[in-house]
């Protein structure tokens, strides 16, 4: 027999603060996304490369593994700039597939059905949804990028002790800072895209294509117009450039620092455009 | 009583083109019945209650709260059944309709027992662990009444609750729609294309047509002033009756066995048709007042 009574009743009860309800869409979001056991699997994948840097760090300080193997101390790469610009290739590269796999199954759903009117009706804003799906995606890619290379920084601290730290305190701020903007940018532009495409997998193409695309297209313009130009319109060499400067280390890029954040300022505007153009509580045929 | 819905001057534009033209009036049934024909501005009425379109001028208030200046408020009180899908199919109705209710501001525990809580009520309980994808047409539509009752709204805008719907499903719609207005503090507002499904619900009508009102009436005290039109049922010899009638001012037609339909003139007295009847030895064995259809009213309205 059913518990509960087949009649209406009111609501009376307490509510929530307004300013908490964002957190709503990303705890749903979060429960979506793990319910897919390829995305959970692919997550925990993501940190394989930050254990074997972590193994590398370990290891490298370890006199008695490198006698083991007679492995020369000083011929070994050093946990510096370099180490952790790689590192951010290596996990900027594997943030932007997972942003490919999440964030159309975040966001596609809502405008496959059109659920937008459903959220817009509560007191619920269209910069409170922006946050809700964002923030399913910023902690996930956190989680990826630059908490890991934190640790990474921080049991090199531990072993090469206090003048070590302080005197890198610049890598520390380098991985936050450049990988928390890769991060911001992908999220903006898994969310921009996957709310035009009504199809998870469309929308997946679509954001793998558009980085793709650009390195494509910009390696095509570069050698059809021999200029550099083209590099622009390649957000992975935009990256690569601002990574390069962080991180102090020269990989004869010809793109300038100020070139590469101009990029990715208009690619993060262009994205809000996209997104004020489609969230909405319905859609506006002409 | 605080009128439930009230229109101050509200316009509402598209580009150039005006949809709704200085609408003004208060509503304060229990449930009204918002009608028109296609393109008339029912929904984008709708729209601009909910906050979705701007006003170009003049406001609104629901409940007493300006849908401007207070429109998290509004939204609080506002339950909202839209037309069109409107659901995530890969969710189950139940971890909808939660994540529904606690973005309306119920707390995680409240949202989840008023979760199965309505499901059970609009009769998806059985079936509240499956994905929304899999539901039928009517089951879908009582997905989009549960989530917009969970939050426990005092005006639920229903916007064409019966579409699609086979004539069970939609009895079952409808029956629900008078528990709700019999239950609690509940008002609805019902815009339908169906004359029929809001003759069977509402008690007060608005009628839009082109962006203007053209009629707003309580849909009983309609019907019995409407006075006009009586309908005859007469026995023995009828020849000439209905010429008789005709000629002191009656609209008449017979409709055969001794029946006629008679449009009264203003100011006309019931009694002139006695006279006339005993005038000819004619047996009224009944004269009803032809109560008035929506039908009737909405045609009524579009030729205004």
């Amino acid at each position: 027999m059913a518990v509960h009574k087949h009649t209406y009743k009111d609501y009376t009860g307490p509510r929530t603060p307004a300013w908490s309800r964002f957190l709503v869409l990303a705890r749903f979001g979060f429960a979506r996304v793990y319910h897919l056991k390829f995305l959970f699997l692919f997550s925990i994948g993501c940190l394989f490369y930050p254990l074997v840097c972590a193994a590398y760090i370990y290891l490298s300080h370890n006199p008695s593994f490198l006698a083991l193997f007679s492995i020369p101390a000083d011929r070994l790469p050093h946990v510096d700039g370099r180490f952790f610009y790689f590192y951010s290739i290596v996990q900027g590269a594997l943030a932007y597939l997972l942003t490919a796999f999440v964030e159309p199954v975040l966001v596609t759903p809502d405008f496959a059905n059109g659920a937008m009117p459903l959220y817009f009706s509560r007191p619920f804003s269209r910069a409170e949804y922006v946050a809700g799906r964002i923030s399913v995606l910023l902690i996930l890619l956190s989680l990826i990028t630059w908490i890991p290379g934190l640790v990474l920084f921080a049991i090199q601290s531990s072993i090469e002790g206090w003048d070590w730290m302080t005197g890198n305190l610049w890598l520390a701020s380098a991985i936050v800072s450049g990988l928390f903007v890769w991060i911001v940018v992908l999220s903006l532009i898994g969310l921009a895209l996957s709310a035009w495409v009504r199809w998870k997998i469309g929308a997946g193409a679509l954001v793998l294509g558009v980085i793709f695309a650009g390195a494509g297209f910009g390696a095509a313009i570069n050698s059809l117009m021999r200029t550099n130009y083209g590099a622009l319109i390649d957000l992975t060499q935009v990256a690569h450039t601002i990574w390069s400067y962080l991180f102090r280390y020269d990989t004869g890029t010809e793109m300038s620092l100020t070139s590469a954040w101009i990029v990715l300022v208009v690619t993060c505007v262009i994205c809000l455009w996209l997104l004020a153009k489609r969230i909405r509580p319905f859609e506006v045929i002409k | 009583m605080q009128p439930v819905i009230e229109l101050d001057d509200l316009t509402v534009h598209f580009g150039e083109r005006e949809i709704l033209k200085s609408l003004r009036i208060a509503l304060s049934g229990r449930i009204i019945g918002l009608l028109g024909p296609n393109g008339a501005g029912k929904s984008t009425l709708i729209h601009t209650l909910l906050g979705f379109c701007p006003a170009s001028s003049g406001t609104a208030k629901i409940l007493g709260h300006d849908i401007r200046a207070e429109a998290d408020k509004v939204r609080t009180l506002v339950g909202y059944m839209p037309e069109n899908d409107a659901l995530i199919a890969d969710m189950t109705a139940v971890s909808f309709v939660r994540m529904m209710g606690e973005l309306s501001g119920l707390t995680e525990e409240a949202a989840l027992e008023r979760a199965h809580e309505v499901l059970f009520y609009v009769g998806l309980g059985e079936a509240r662990y499956r994905q929304l994808g899999t539901y039928s047409l009517g089951m879908r539509q009582l997905a989009k009444l549960a989530q917009a009752i969970v939050h426990g709204p005092r005006l639920l805008i229903l916007d064409e609750p019966t579409n699609g719907l086979d004539p069970a499903a939609r009895t079952r719609m409808i029956k629900l729609i008078h528990d709700m207005k019999d239950s609690g503090e509940m008002h609805l507002l019902l815009c339908s294309h169906l004359l029929r499904d809001v003759e069977e619900t509402c008690e007060d009508v608005l009628i839009l047509k082109q962006g203007r009102i053209v009629h707003y009436a309580n849909l009983e005290s309609e019907r019995r002033t409407n006075k006009r039109f009586v309908e005859i049922q007469t026995h023995g010899d009828d020849a000439g009756f209905a010429e008789a009638l005709t000629a002191i001012g009656c609209e008449c037609s017979a409709a055969g066995n001794g029946r006629f339909k008679a449009v009264l003139p203003e100011e006309f007295e019931l009694r002139e048709i006695y006279r006339v009847a005993a005038g000819r030895d004619l047996q009224l064995r009944r004269l009803n007042y032809r109560r008035d259809t929506l039908e009737d009213i909405f045609m009524k309205a579009m030729e205004v």
